[in-house]
């Protein structure tokens, strides 16, 4: 040092890190919403399209056979669990994109010039906003769903759609902010998500069940996560509640609700982790 | 002979310095595409003044700001701010700092109310102090008639000055401005500049990068001239013109000359007693700036180019400007410098650099 510190700075107690990080959290959470008030384009067609799938693919199946599914019941009901997984899928596999445009115009420098308590805010803010999204999509197409005669799963069964929805929507919005940081623009990170999105729902169990498909689909959709979320929430509309009730015939092996939702647990968990060093990097 | 800014440069005496920015290097890109946009850059500011870096575009500016405003870490060098290490300590120099970017980055949803308060919890002020401070910002800055406005509706003006009011929120120590008036209206750059003036004399160290002359000139107490990474001036911009000394000349033979004609003019002059630096302007159609002694050397360059048969089209005699002092330390005028590196910047490689 070659002068004594002029200007000694002033270290009053810092207030809580709790008050501070939820203060500037809110903030940004609030950002989100009232451009999604002002923008409610993404919300509509959020809704919107998974409604046309949920009547257009309903009509296309809907002189096929009864008791041609599993468990019987119309091709509707049976539909109706993939596209609200489907719904919550597709909304929160865009959680990246407000991220990137904020890289992108240089928002984001004008958040990282601020005194954040933590960087993880910023994060934070985008996966509670995305989460109230992707469940009151959900929610919508699920009502939209029981008007359409597709079922109701009930009040506790609503509770186990919501947690399966819940899970799922964390994991995807995990993988999609790692997407956010680690992509060089928009144009790439809509790329892999129109990549992303339709193979995801086919290789699944969302419009077929497992025994329809050849055996190295049948694969490939019983190690889908979507698959995962799927099933229990095609139980809880057959009001089948209980966690050891087996949703899926697995060729590896047989899969209970409490196996899939473990898996999404882990899946979330797991992708959290693995982007963690990526948000660190761009955020430090 | 221009002062020279050298590392370990004690503070103004009477004064505490603010900034000291200690041998700081940075590049950009790998390998042989590696620019270099800090070569070494060393700079003091002393508490409470207006200070100024002036230095044509692609000097480095910027990415000094950005680096003292901890959005880049330098690849070598030291950073403090009022005593504590930015490199170290991000956190509490943030807090100090207000920073206004070049490249304004506004939410175009948002009402500019709404975006200064997102900021006030960006930088956790209580609901109150925000208000009063939107309310007070709202009056300095002339902003009560469209803060209520979407920023998408704003013009470049209202942008800056909304940038401004949102670097000034939380009552900084350091307000750190890039480029803060390009390519501004009249009245924009005269609100901000009152403003600056304003929150100097209130006892706020204002630190502004500038390619132009002009508000350096008219709003620094200090400043320092940056090329090519590098301080390569520095003191308040009287002493750095007196200590030029010499009167400038503009000569022009023609209105419009070229570069063949103002070589020849240049020999000729270059042998005249008395005439220090002889260089072309490539920016203002090839006229030549010269350094000379005093006026006895004008009437003899007078005498010289009428027996060498050259018409004077213009010749304009003036006391040494900045432009004089960045011409001095770098053997070309800023315009054409300019000029020089206008082609060769990418603006999209640059927006990459920017990018997180």
């Amino acid at each position: 040092m070659t002068t004594a510190s002029p200007v000694l700075p002033v270290r009053s107690a810092e207030p809580s890190a709790l008050a501070e990080i939820s203060q500037e959290t809110l903030a940004l959470t609030r950002r989100l919403f009232v451009q999604l008030q002002r923008r409610p384009s993404t919300l509509i067609a959020g809704v919107l399209q998974p409604l046309i799938w949920l009547v257009l693919f309903g009509a296309l199946f809907a002189k096929a056979p009864e008791g041609l599914l599993p468990g019987g019941g119309s091709y509707g009901r049976f539909l109706g669990a993939g596209v609200i997984v489907f719904t919550a899928f597709s909304g929160a596999l865009n959680a990246g994109l407000p991220v990137m445009f904020d890289r992108e115009f240089g928002f984001l420098n004008r958040l990282l010039v601020a005194p954040l308590r933590s960087r993880s805010s910023i994060v934070l803010a985008s996966v509670l906003y995305i989460t109230v999204l992707s469940l009151v999509q959900s929610i919508a197409i699920i009502g939209t769903a029981a008007l359409l005669g597709y079922g109701w799963p009930g009040l506790a069964g609503l509770g186990l759609v919501l947690l399966t929805l819940l899970l799922l929507v964390f994991a995807v919005t995990a993988l999609s902010l790692g997407l956010a940081f680690a992509l060089p623009g928009h144009i790439e990170l809509i790329a892999v998500i129109f990549v992303a999105n339709l193979p995801l729902l086919f290789a699944s169990t969302a419009l077929a069940p497992l025994s329809f498909m050849p055996a190295w689909l049948g694969w490939l959709a019983a190690l889908n996560p979507l698959t995962f979320a799927i099933e229990p929430i095609r139980a809880a509309y057959g009001g089948q509640l209980s966690l050891s009730t087996i949703v899926l015939e697995a060729p590896y092996s047989q899969l209970s609700i409490a196996n899939c939702l473990t898996v999404l647990v882990l899946l979330a968990l797991g992708l959290f982790l693995v982007i963690r060093p990526q948000l660190d990097r761009k955020l430090s | 002979m221009v002062e020279q800014a050298h590392s370990g440069a004690s503070p103004l005496p009477g004064s505490e310095a603010l900034i000291q920015l200690r041998d700081l290097h940075r590049s950009y890109g790998r390998g042989d595409r590696a620019v270099r946009a800090l070569d070494g850059l060393n700079l003091t500011v002393p508490s409470g003044c207006l200070y100024g870096l002036l230095g044509p575009n692609g000097a480095g500016k910027t990415t000094a700001l950005r680096i003292l405003c901890t959005l880049l870490a330098p690849d070598r060098g030291t950073v403090q701010v009022a005593g504590i290490d930015a490199l170290a300590e991000p956190r509490a120099v943030r807090r100090l700092l207000g920073y206004v970017a070049q490249e304004v980055a506004i939410d175009k949803i948002l009402t500019g109310r709404e975006l200064l308060q997102l900021q006030g919890d960006l930088y956790h002020l209580d609901r109150s102090k925000r208000e009063r401070r939107i309310a007070e910002l709202e009056e300095l800055l002339g902003m009560g008639d469209w803060i209520d406005r979407r920023c998408g509706s704003y013009s470049g003006g209202m942008r800056r000055r909304l940038d401004l009011a949102s670097g000034l929120l939380h009552s900084p120590r350091l307000l750190v401005l890039d480029e803060p008036t390009v390519g501004l209206d009249i009245e924009s750059r005269s609100v901000i500049w009152q403003v600056l003036r304003q929150l100097c004399s209130s006892g706020t160290t204002v630190l502004l990068s500038s390619h132009y002359l002009e508000e350096v000139d008219a709003l620094a107490d200090r400043l320092a001239i940056i090329d090519a990474g590098k301080v390569i001036a520095e003191g308040s911009p009287a002493t750095l013109k007196q200590a030029l000394g010499g009167d400038r000349v503009t000569l022009r033979v023609r209105e419009f000359s070229d570069a063949a004609e103002a070589a020849r003019v240049q020999t000729l002059l270059q042998a005249c007693q008395g005439v220090r630096q002889v260089v072309v302007n490539q920016a203002q159609g090839f006229s030549l700036n010269l350094v000379v002694d005093d006026q006895n050397v004008v009437e003899r360059l007078r005498r010289q180019l009428a027996e060498a048969e050259l018409p004077v089209f213009a010749l304009a005699q003036s006391r040494p400007s900045l432009d004089d002092v960045y011409l001095q330390a770098t053997g070309r005028t800023l315009m054409d410098a300019e000029l020089a590196v206008a082609g060769s910047r990418d603006p999209k490689a640059e927006r990459k650099q920017n990018m997180r």
